[in-house]
């Protein structure tokens, strides 16, 4: 039982770094590098106003989930757009877009450096024991991991329940069909964009109460997310989702019943055996 | 379009041409050179405890007028480079301020590794490496290798034996028991510390219950400290780095993990520590550690001042001594003749910052290695060659 709600913790924590991502591969197609460094500017902005206000860092949401989401937008429209309307076909695009966001990566590293310093940035909030069925578990993972659910939940209703949601899905199975049945496929692209973004930008503030940050930090959230995002199949936001639990759980049992130094492997081992099984990813669907 | 891309260069070479002749001027500043991670895995400690003492000292020096030199005194110019963590960046780096830049002085770079593969350059063209952020074993070797490194730290060995040393002495006075649990991060200082600590513990009398290792990044340190917790510890030792250094301590606040000693070893000296950690930072032990006066805090203060970075409890007094060292010999000397300081460096005793220090072996004689989180403030409380640290308080509860 024990394993299974550190798991469960732990599988949360991957969910919020690559719900963003997949929405953005998923959707919009593009492999954005950058994703990671979003998610620590957001961390960033939360330590930022935690330690000036002392108020929860959750009200930091109602200011940097539209911000990233503005911000990405704005990516996807100047930087990433040109990309789109120059790529042949989708290899391309992937190729182009993985090169252009691998920039802006340095870009924002270079930004958060200059603005906040290259020193490590950690605060303490919620920090205090839960106790659940006799174990012990911290508040601050715990809320994450509902904040995780929430958006895990919000997200697919909305992608299951509404317009703008069957828009982005048609985009995501088919962009050329999409455009045939009039759905203007750049816009549907940029809000995919634009909310992956402000997901991820969320994930960092709820990650930022229990983990510790610095500046080139980034990259080590981009390769998770990317690796999550490909074990789950990139068209489906069940597929992240489910493979960042998948992902949680594996680790935690490998650390508690085995050995914690062994975590990497079996994360690696399962993404081997799921692209050897499912190249196309848990909920993916085969290119024909 | 070719021909007057060709004479914008020819242009640029006649500007940057005459600015090389006006550079040779004897007011010119001491062109003095800085390398070391502003981006990557190490990013996070030289931002505090290597970057910020070069900024405040050249800053102090320029507002007394320069360093005093023969034909007379000289302002210091600071060219920084970043190495991206990458050591094939160092070198990089080094080389160009030596051939390049032709810097007077070049200041060793951050972490042992980097240290490690740019000494053949410092030795090639003559400069001397007084290197603060390399921890080793093989300072002996490397030193009567290279003539002209110098190690202001202490090596692997000393740092783990001086923390068994602190748990030793609560043992023998029955404050606490026998039992010692044990990770290391996997990374290069955990793993070196890790296995230099097996045996000490053996030899002290300990007995390790729980003796395992977690990868660097680990997200989730909630399984290393339960499973800790469950094989019921007298003290707590981890051979970590910064940001698990402080995942650890949140987790075993959580966990309520009962021991009567806490250490943690890289990044505990550090004031994000404190911040993370909260009250609950109080009597952890870690790897570092100061012996505050009054001089001390005036450091820190004119650190923050001058750079906007709150300084560590471990490297920071110890990097800016050695930055007096430097200056100290420089003026001695009178010019920058590198051989001359060198030899001077060698054959001095300095006043500094955190006492007098002797070089002649090139090595650091004394250092605090253990220090203890008292009243907010990281306390030495054992090291080498030290005598009055503060005694040891046991660890009551988070």
């Amino acid at each position: 039982m024990e394993i299974i709600i550190i798991g469960l913790l732990l599988g949360g924590t991957y969910a919020l770094m690559a719900m963003g991502l997949q929405l953005q591969y998923g959707v919009a197609r593009i492999m954005n590098l950058a994703n990671g460094e979003v998610l620590v500017a957001a961390a960033f902005g939360t330590f930022w106003f935690f330690s000036a206000t002392q108020v929860s860092p959750f009200v930091a949401l109602i200011g940097i989930v539209p911000l990233a989401f503005v911000v990405n937008w704005a990516i996807y429209r100047f930087l990433m757009l040109p990309l789109v309307k120059r790529a042949k076909n989708q290899g391309q695009l992937e190729v182009d877009s993985i090169l252009a966001t691998f920039g802006i990566s340095f870009i924002f590293i270079g930004i958060l450096l200059a603005v906040f310093g290259g020193d490590y940035l950690s605060y303490s909030y919620m920090a205090s024991p839960v106790h659940l069925l006799g174990e012990t578990y911290g508040l601050n993972r715990i809320a994450a991991f509902l904040g995780s659910a929430v958006l895990c939940v919000g997200l697919y209703v909305w992608l299951n329940r509404t317009r703008a949601g069957l828009t982005l899905r048609a985009v995501a199975v088919n962009p050329s069909a999409a455009s045939l049945v009039s759905i203007n496929v750049v816009n549907a692209s940029a809000l995919a964009f634009a909310l992956g973004g402000a997901v991820t930008a969320a994930g960092g503030m709820m990650l930022s109460m229990f983990l510790t940050f610095d500046a080139s930090l980034g990259v080590i959230f981009t390769l998770k997310a990317l690796v999550i995002v490909i074990m789950g199949g990139v068209s489906d936001i069940r597929g992240a989702i489910l493979a960042a639990f998948i992902l949680g759980l594996t680790e935690t049992v490998v650390a508690i019943l085995v050995d914690p130094g062994l975590t990497l492997a079996a994360a690696y081992v399962l993404f081997l055996i799921i692209l050897l099984v499912r190249p196309q990813g848990l909920f993916g669907r085969r290119t024909s | 379009m070719q021909r007057r891309t060709i004479f914008k260069l020819a242009a640029a070479a006649v500007l940057a041409g005459s600015f090389g002749l006006g550079s040779a001027q004897a007011a010119d500043p001491i062109k003095i050179g800085v390398v070391g991670p502003k981006t990557g895995p190490l990013a996070g400690g030289a931002a505090v405890t290597h970057f910020p003492n070069f900024e405040l000292w050249a800053h102090q020096v320029n507002a007394r007028g320069g360093l005093k030199l023969k034909d007379g005194q000289r302002k210091i110019e600071l060219i920084v480079y970043d190495d991206r963590t990458q050591p094939g960046e160092t070198i990089k780096a080094v080389q160009r301020l030596a051939t390049v830049d032709k810097a007077d002085f070049i200041m060793a770079p951050y972490g042992t590794g980097f240290n490690l593969a740019v000494a053949p350059i410092f030795d090639k063209y003559g400069y001397p490496q007084l290197a603060q952020a390399a921890v080793t074993d093989k300072m002996d070797e490397l030193v009567k290798r290279y003539p002209g490194l110098f190690f202001v730290q202490g090596s692997t060995t000393s740092y783990a034996k001086t923390a068994i040393d602190v748990l030793k002495k609560l043992k023998d006075e029955g404050k606490i028991g026998n039992k010692v649990a044990v990770v290391n991060v996997a990374d290069a200082f955990g793993i070196e510390l890790a296995n230099a600590g097996r045996p000490l513990f053996k030899e002290a009398g300990f007995e390790i219950v729980y003796d395992k290792s977690y990868p660097l990044g680990t997200q989730d340190l909630a399984p290393v400290i339960k499973a800790a917790k469950a094989a019921n510890p007298d003290a707590f030792v981890a051979w970590s780095y910064p940001p698990d250094t402080i995942g650890l301590a949140q987790q075993a606040k959580i966990e309520g993990l009962d021991v009567k000693a806490y250490y943690s070893a890289v990044a505990t000296a550090f004031p994000v520590f404190k911040k993370a950690v909260g009250d609950a930072s109080e009597n952890i032990l870690g790897a570092g550690g100061v012996k505050y006066t009054p001089e001390l805090e005036k450091f820190y203060k004119e650190l923050k001042d001058v750079t906007g970075v709150d300084g560590d409890y471990w490297g920071n007094p110890v990097y800016y001594s050695m930055l007096q060292i430097i200056e100290q010999s420089i003026e001695a000397v009178g010019s920058m003749d590198r051989k001359a300081i060198t030899e001077h460096i060698k054959t001095h005793k300095f006043n500094t910052l955190i006492g007098e220090i002797d070089l002649s072996s090139q090595r650091l004689q004394w250092l605090w290695t253990v220090g203890q989180w008292q009243d907010g403030i990281f306390h030495g409380v054992n090291g080498v060659n030290v005598s009055d640290g503060k005694p040891v308080r046991l660890k009551t509860g988070w």
